[in-house]
């Protein structure tokens, strides 16, 4: 279908855009690469009066690191760029994001859609929200009254919704510790399709032994969740087999027409001890 | 009459696309998508439209190189880009067909033909980044665009038989400068 009306606002700086957005109120919403918000429009499933885009503020569009090996992304740095990683920014710690993003939709998809448009948007199935949960990623929001930094763990709120305000524009994700003992891997109908279920870990491995780590699930609640039960296994020096069996025992999924609920839990098993293995193997 | 505000005339908005190498100014609604102003604005009926929602991939365009779908962006975000449409491939404009375009006839790519210029853009976009790309990467690439006529093997064949005479003509080519 096509869209509903709307007027369009080109946006020409971060504050400017905040100020128009809180000027707008409700019936605004932001546009970066469109790859969520087109389709939804195109549904007519969003009907928002105006668009402020945001697309070409191109200070947003960048990665590097800082002196503590941290990583900031811009929140419209696109897909595709940290897949090709260009300026070699992911060297040394952050391998696994690189790699997740061939989960992410296809090519033509990665080449328009932006980690901030993916992380604002809050698919309880992204790879960039699990990423986040998974990593401890923080957010740097700017709105009117100024600039804020939320933890991954509050960002999420549940279905499609973040903890931005309305006037809020998401400028950067900070992923503060390098991973270099970390995977995603997901389970879909078909290639580029949204996972059924995601799995993400990060182990802390030392004198190659793994001491524990942190377990992240996706497609099974909400929003992204991370899976204490399982992490406790691996504090506890368990083997990869008991930390699945435990994220398995600890969710309970929604069923849909995709898949039951046991059907889901059996994938967290498979994809979790899947994550471990790869991430190990790192 | 049309009561709803947005719609009236005062919205219509002035958009400037580089298309082929060609400067055009399309004066629109802003909720016209990109593949819309192609073909209604713009006549340039090669790029087609089937699910405008990202999906099946029929509208695949090049925007700065890169294959995008021109379902899911507006006319509006693609000013100040560089636009290129099936229309680009062939010489001067609809004369010769490019290797790319022979590459699908000589191995039968296509049937009813509605995905085919989809598939173009896709391969031209994936090969100028990847030309030494295996027929693994053009399987997972070609995987982004629906065919309901092919099964995808002749695709994928096409694509690979353009990437390694474009590979053996490079080569050649650089052999004969050594020389």
């Amino acid at each position: 279908m096509k869209p509903a009306p709307f007027q369009y606002h080109r946006a020409r700086d971060v504050d400017g855009a905040a100020r128009l957005l809180a000027e707008l109120g409700d019936d605004a919403k932001v546009i970066a690469g469109g790859q969520s918000l087109v389709a939804m429009m195109n549904y007519r499933l969003a009907r928002p009066r105006h668009l402020v885009d945001i697309g070409g503020l191109r200070e947003l569009d960048r990665m590097h690191r800082d002196a503590a090996g941290g990583l900031h992304i811009g929140a419209l740095t696109t897909h595709h760029t940290v897949e090709t990683d260009p300026a070699g920014v992911l060297r040394a710690g952050f391998e696994v994001l690189k790699k997740a993003m061939t989960w992410i939709g296809h090519l033509p998809i990665r080449t328009r859609g932006t980690v901030g448009g993916s992380m604002t948007h809050g698919d309880a199935t992204a790879e960039w929200c699990l990423l986040a949960v998974v990593l401890d990623a923080e957010f740097v929001a700017r709105g009117p009254q100024g600039e804020r930094t939320i933890p991954a763990g509050d960002f999420f709120h549940g279905y499609y919704t973040t903890a931005l305000d309305p006037d809020e524009i998401l400028v950067e994700i900070v992923f503060p510790r390098p991973a270099p003992h970390a995977a995603l891997t997901e389970f879909a109908e078909r290639r580029g399709d949204f996972a059924l279920v995601a799995a993400a870990v990060d182990l802390d491995v030392a004198e190659g032994e793994v001491r524990g780590g942190r377990v992240a699930l996706g497609g099974v609640a909400a929003a992204a969740v991370r899976v204490p039960e399982a992490e406790a296994v691996l504090t506890g020096g368990g083997s990869f087999e008991a930390c699945a069996s435990a994220a398995a025992e600890a969710v309970e999924p929604p069923a849909d027409a995709s898949g039951s609920t046991h059907y889901r839990k059996e994938l967290v098993r498979t994809l979790v001890r899947r994550a471990c293995e790869e991430a190990v193997s790192r | 009459m049309n009561t709803d505000p947005v719609a009236t005339h005062a919205d219509l908005q002035l958009v400037t696309l580089d298309v082929n190498g060609e400067q055009h100014d399309v004066i629109t609604e802003p909720r016209r998508t990109l593949v819309d102003v192609l073909r209604h604005e713009l006549r340039l009926t090669g790029t087609h439209v089937g699910c405008e929602h990202g999906i099946c991939g029929a509208c695949t365009v090049l925007v700065d190189e890169r294959p995008v779908r021109a379902c899911l962006m507006f006319a509006a975000q693609a000013e100040g880009t560089c636009i290129r449409t099936v229309e680009s491939l062939s010489e001067d404009g609809g004369g010769e067909l490019n290797d790319l375009q022979r590459a699908f006839t000589e191995h039968h790519a296509l049937q009813c033909g509605f995905c085919t210029p989809g598939f173009l853009m896709l391969a031209e976009g994936f090969l100028a980044e990847r030309p030494e790309a295996t027929k693994e990467e053009i399987r997972e690439v070609v995987a982004s665009n629906l065919c309901r006529c092919t099964g995808y093997q002749t695709i994928v064949e096409a694509i690979d038989a353009c990437a390694t005479a474009r590979r053996g003509a490079c080569a050649q080519r650089c052999e004969s400068k050594e020389h």
